[in-house]
């Protein structure tokens, strides 16, 4: 079995070299040297984000020093979505071109984009009861965010809950895919509803509503997230990768492994 | 289309020749909602308030009973194999038993809701809303309900697993289900509810046999 699928990548390799590494056995190396480099970038910008949002961020003229929270919540929500968009990506991969290691990327994406949106919703918690009085308000966007929460707790259990990793992987990848529908509704929720949350301080197509400083804090925060994100899912990924591939030749001679 | 329909015939023959089955989803809804009043208290004010949340809620619980047999006993015997096989798209025959399955789980609960409606004190404005929502509302809950059902096919505690995939799916139909209710209740306008329920009911016609098609075609393969 494995020695078929090995030859089949091995012709691919020829043609494009760029898909050599949508095989597992040639990833798992390469994951291996990245996880290092993403480590040390989430690390730097952590520490730059998290000083500038301590120390050179303005207090806020309406909340004082208890918005500074939204230098964790708005980058977790951010990747909480963004997460789920590539999670989804992956999975539709997968589906499509029948290959292994997307539906691996999507497996390992998710708790960490669980994580993300559980962050996002328990410092929204803590921002809302000095706010707004109340530490949970059923507002269009925090329910959205719950759903998004509920989403990835019933990919992983999906997945958990079938035997068969294929038909785990294509079961979650269409849950995944039907799910997405719900990522547009969180972020336009703000502009949509009438809500007690308020409007993104951030968007593309108009300067900022911030000062400059606070939103470099959130950019670095949102950075550091996104490469502690890389990093870890690689360390997810080849975790499933030596899981699903023990039985095959390579993982067998692989060093450390033996 | 003849196919279409004679899969919707052997469903709702299958369906009376066990009618036990479909009674039970019927009672659940009618003493789920019963419940309420008895819990809370007997307050007009209160129930009147409380009636579209409890309603609709109680719908969403009794069409998920009826999810875990939409494809299992089929899926058991051999038969969802044999429809795959068939020259008839799969797509047609899985939306043909999503049909059966809103005539037996959906329907019945849109005709019945007045009545509960009745109990909880509703005017009867508010209880054609009640009516009119949950007839655009129910099928909307059967297509996005098979796609879990499809996916969950002889899986270990797919019954558990199959309402933490498709409940939060379900969200927004509540939302704007009841949301329909109440504000027709308190004298608001209902027409921007429903063109949503309507919009959810258009985009889950397009989208979710062919969901839930794939997800049959992973199951028995």
């Amino acid at each position: 079995m494995s020695s078929i699928l090995d030859s089949r990548s091995g012709r691919t390799n020829q043609i494009v070299n760029w898909f050599k590494f949508s095989s597992p056995a040639t990833f798992y190396p390469l994951a291996g040297k990245l996880i290092p480099f993403f480590w040390v970038l989430a690390i730097i910008f952590g520490i730059a984000g998290l000083w500038i949002s301590f120390f050179v961020a303005p207090v806020d003229a309406v909340q004082g020093q208890g918005y500074r929270i939204i230098f964790v919540h708005v980058p977790a929500s951010w990747m909480s979505m963004f997460i789920y968009i590539m999670m989804a990506i992956w999975a539709g991969l997968g589906l499509v071109f029948n290959t292994r290691l997307s539906a691996m990327m999507a497996q390992a994406l998710a708790p960490t984009g669980a994580l993300m949106a559980f962050i996002s919703l328990w410092t929204g918690a803590f921002w809302g009861k000095p706010m707004w009085g109340a530490w949970w308000v059923w507002d269009a966007r925090l329910t959205s965010e719950l759903i998004l929460l509920f989403l990835y707790l019933g990919f992983m259990a999906l997945q958990a809950s079938i035997d068969d990793p294929r038909r785990a992987d294509k079961a979650g990848a269409i849950l995944a895919l039907v799910g997405v529908v719900n990522v547009p509704v969180i972020y336009f929720s703000v502009k949509w509803w009438n809500t007690l949350h308020q409007g993104a301080s951030v968007s593309i197509n108009k300067s900022p509503s911030m000062a400059h400083t606070m939103l470099w804090g959130m950019l670095l925060v949102a950075l550091c997230f996104w490469m502690y994100s890389i990093a870890i899912a690689l360390m997810r990924v080849r975790t499933i990768i030596l899981e699903r591939e023990s039985h095959s030749d390579w993982v067998r001679t692989l060093e450390g492994v033996k | 289309m003849s196919a279409f329909l004679a899969i919707i015939r052997r469903d709702l023959l299958l369906v009376m020749r066990r009618k036990s089955e479909v009674l039970t989803i019927l009672f659940f809804f009618v003493i789920v909602t019963s419940l309420f009043p008895l819990g809370i208290g007997a307050d007009t004010a209160l129930l009147r308030k409380i009636a579209p949340g409890v309603i609709w809620v109680t719908a969403l619980l009794s069409t998920m009973l009826g999810l875990q047999r939409l494809f299992a006993t089929d899926f058991a015997d051999g038969t969802l194999e044999q429809m795959a096989l068939s020259p008839t798209p799969l797509a047609l025959l899985v939306g043909g038993k999503i049909a059966a399955h809103w005539l037996v789980c959906g329907l019945p609960l849109a005709l019945l809701a007045p009545v509960i409606g009745i109990q909880f004190d509703l005017d009867a404005s508010t209880l054609g809303t009640v009516i009119l929502t949950l007839l655009i509302g129910t099928p909307i809950l059967s297509l996005i309900g098979a796609i879990g059902a499809a996916l969950t096919l002889g899986v270990r505690g797919g019954g558990v697993l199959l309402s933490l995939l498709v409940l939060p799916l379900y969200i927004p139909v509540l939302i704007f289900g009841a949301g329909a209710v109440y504000a027709q209740s308190v004298g608001l306008d209902v027409g921007g509810h429903y063109s949503l329920l309507a919009a959810l009911l258009v985009l889950a016609l397009f989208f979710a046999p062919w969901a839930t098609t794939a997800a049959v075609r992973i199951a028995i393969e």
